[in-house]
């Protein structure tokens, strides 16, 4: 397992150099128990050995269900946990070994949004100084009047009044705080962000909204976008590739529609299958193959291929040995043996 | 089919500092025997305050009925001492809410939990109540009945629990259920299963659903007629082809093209409903939705639209409904 999957250089473009590269990377927590005396009882293997690239530019989903490493796998990238192994490079430097000015300005390249904006935004600032906080941080726009023209720039980009520049994080329904939360991360103009469910808890017609902003910045501003979602039907929408993770691991990795029209791996399948469809028709149409069981616990994850359990595919050495990440067809990486 | 329930003109407010919140504003729906209705819209728009009010469990005095009937099996729930509709919500009406861990005792057992309802609503000894439970767990898909009965809700996942939640629901072998959100805090493949349980168990015991969700594609999937609400009213009403095939109403126009579609390949861009859900506190005669709707004209800040009939069961509240565009996205 040690390919660097989804190096797909753009046509014209060989050789070009990723953006992004994570490599074999490992997030292990340690389980501990006792009081006094912290003894490591257990390990969550919240993200085991997994390996992508990403393009300036692109758009990558992660999708999987609750506790797969969705989080996880972006919190590594944001630099917020120490990894257990494995390698992330960033426009060709590895981010663990960076010196203090590179790490300042990496934090600043690399921004994130996440789910729930309410809880990310400091209650007792108002929005404007929520917005101009980062500029002046990291130096960006040092002249605080000019700062604050910024501050309304940004506003408006976003698709807020300036008046909000004046109120606070309660007097605004969700989808206006997930658009400051948006404008917060665009204040430092960063080249990447980790957009993690960033819509997910928005009702559709704000979600809709969201979405085509982020669409807009994308290509206004060349953003990279490493979208992490439980909603496939929206990461269709949004992505261009898309990555399926399962109890920490990789399973499937191919661009949006080549994944969503020709899914390979069954656990894939089964996700993609169990994603009702707002037409009726459609639906009376679809056959329901619904997986059973449950998802087992990360910290004793099954042998061999993790979805084994689930799977209709399994055979004998499914339960011994990891299948092993490969190139399908050009650029559709599969972790299973049986298809 | 007969009618099991019929909901008419039914008013829910709560009166706040802010003024009084009209969260049900006038509904009307009816729900026949062993049918599946759903109940669609955004956060806020009253759907379970709607819910409570037919199990008569809003939350007083800040919140009230004002206004209309619930008639269920001929009999008016409103009118009723509340000792006789202690006796319907245990044996007629059940609900499954959103979050089963909120709902179930976290300090007892599955097992004691299960038998204590049974026992309420069977009046049967210890040993027969225990193995209806297991009966009951078994019918919700549960493997390993016995031994679950002994553990307790933090032993199980959320599917678990939901199931668990299913099973209480089950054992007063209601005429009604009235599920809540019930898979939206789970996982897809989890919401599968149990939603498809939930058609099966009612498909074979005939026991009607309404189900509250937010989400049109479990609508598309498993309801036999929709109610789209919006502030407090039911703006649409049909067949589940009706709403998504030959919408009615702007605002259930607007819902269906914001929604990204598993099977579109990326393309054109969503086109969302623009503004903000309205304060129901600050209501005026006119339609609702109009500060959000690209048909909107002067007549619809004069009143209210009436309800007027499409065809079949289907129904619309809005005054230019003849003349919406076509729901198809262009592909491109
Ligand atoms: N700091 C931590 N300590 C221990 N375990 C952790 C920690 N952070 C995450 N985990 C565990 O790692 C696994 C992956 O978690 P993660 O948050 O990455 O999942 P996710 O895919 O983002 O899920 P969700 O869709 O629910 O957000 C989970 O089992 C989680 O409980
Ligand atoms: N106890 C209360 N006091 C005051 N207002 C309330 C109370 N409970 C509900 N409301 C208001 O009534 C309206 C309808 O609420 P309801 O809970 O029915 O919405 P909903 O459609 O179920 O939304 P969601 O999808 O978020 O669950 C909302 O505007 C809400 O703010
Ligand atoms: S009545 Fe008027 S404002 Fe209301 S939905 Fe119809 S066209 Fe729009
Ligand atoms: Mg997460
Ligand atoms: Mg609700």
């Amino acid at each position: 397992m040690s390919a660097v999957a989804g190096s797909t250089a753009a046509p014209g473009a060989a050789g070009q150099m990723d953006f992004l590269q994570v490599s074999n990377l490992k997030m292990y927590f340690p389980v501990t128990e006792g009081i006094l005396i912290q003894r490591k009882v257990a390990e969550v293997k919240a993200v085991d050995d997994i390996s992508f690239a990403m393009h300036k530019g692109e758009t990558l989903g992660l999708v999987g269900e609750s506790g797969c490493g969705k989080t996880t796998t972006g919190r590594c990238i944001l630099q917020l946990e120490k990894v257990t192994s494995g390698q992330i490079l960033y426009d060709g430097k590895d981010v663990s070994k960076l010196n203090k000015a590179d790490l300042s300005q990496y934090r600043q390249k690399v921004q994130v949004i996440f789910q729930d904006p309410f809880s990310s935004l400091n209650p007792r600032m108002k929005i404007g100084e929520i917005l101009a906080e980062p500029m002046r941080v990291h130096g960006i726009i040092p002249d605080a009047r000019k700062r604050d023209e910024r501050v309304m720039e940004l506003l408006n980009i976003c698709g807020l009044s300036t008046r909000f520049a004046d109120r606070y994080p309660h007097e605004m329904s969700g989808g206006q705080r997930q658009r400051v939360g948006i404008a917060r991360a665009l204040s430092v103009n960063p080249e990447f962000i980790v957009c993690d469910e960033a819509v997910s808890a928005l009702d559709v017609s704000i979600q809709a909204q969201v979405i085509n902003l982020l669409e807009d910045l994308r290509d206004e501003f060349g953003l990279t976008y490493l979208f992490i979602s439980h909603d496939l039907s929206v990461v269709r929408h949004i992505c261009h590739r898309v990555a399926v993770m399962y109890l920490g691991n990789m399973v499937e990795l191919a661009s949006c529609d080549e994944l969503f029209d020709n899914p390979i791996h069954p656990y894939t399948r089964a996700l993609l299958d169990a994603v009702p469809i707002p037409d009726p028709t459609v639906e009376a149409a679809r056959q329901h193959k619904i997986v059973t069981g449950e998802i087992p616990s990360p910290m004793n994850p099954p042998p061999g291929c993790v979805f084994h359990p689930r799977c209709e595919l399994a055979v004998d050495s499914c339960k011994q040995a990891a299948p092993e990440f490969r190139e399908i067809k050009p650029g559709h990486w599969v972790a299973c043996t049986e298809v | 089919m007969t009618e099991l329930l019929k909901i008419q003109g039914l008013k829910t407010q709560f009166f706040t500092s802010a003024g009084t919140v009209k969260a049900v504003d006038g509904v009307t729906y009816d729900v026949e025997e062993g049918e599946t209705v759903a109940v669609v819209g955004e956060s806020g728009c009253g759907k379970s305050v709607t819910a409570l009010s037919i199990m008569r469990l809003v939350a007083e005095p800040a919140g009230r009925v004002v206004d209309g009937n619930i008639m269920f099996q001929g009999t008016d729930l409103l009118q009723l001492p509340e000792e006789e509709m202690r006796k319907v919500r245990g044996n007629n009406i059940a609900m499954v809410f959103q979050e089963p861990m909120t709902s179930l005792n976290p300090v007892l057992s599955i097992g004691l939990q299960l038998t204590e309802t049974v026992q309420q609503h069977l009046g049967v000894d210890d040993a027969t109540a225990r193995a209806r439970a297991v009966e009951l767990l078994g019918l919700v898909g549960m493997s390993d009945a016995e031994r679950r009965l002994d553990q307790y809700p933090h032993h199980l996942s959320g599917g678990m629990r939901q199931r668990v939640m299913i099973a209480m629901a089950l054992s007063c072998e209601p005429k009604l259920i009235i599920a809540d959100e019930p898979t939206t805090a789970l996982d897809v493949t989890i919401q599968a299963q149990i939603l498809e349980l939930m058609k099966n168990l009612t498909r074979d015991l005939g026991v009607a659903m309404i189900i509250i969700t937010h989400n049109l594609g479990v609508v598309a999937r498993y309801a036999d007629r929709v109610n789209v609400m919006y502030a407090g009213k039911i703006i649409e009403s049909g067949t589940a082809e009706d709403i998504y095939h030959n919408p009615k109403h702007p605002y259930t126009l607007a819902l269906l093209k914001s929604v990204p579609r598993l099977d579109q390949p990326r393309g054109a861009k969503l086109d969302p409903v623009d503004g903000q859900p309205p304060d129901l506190a600050r209501l005026d005669e006119g339609c609702s939705f109009r500060p959000r709707c690209r048909y909107a004209d002067a007549k619809c800040g004069m009143s209210f639209p009436p309800t007027e009939h499409v065809d079949g069961i289907h129904y619309s509240a809005c005054f230019k409904k003849d003349e919406l565009d076509s729901p198809m996205k262009e592909a491109s």
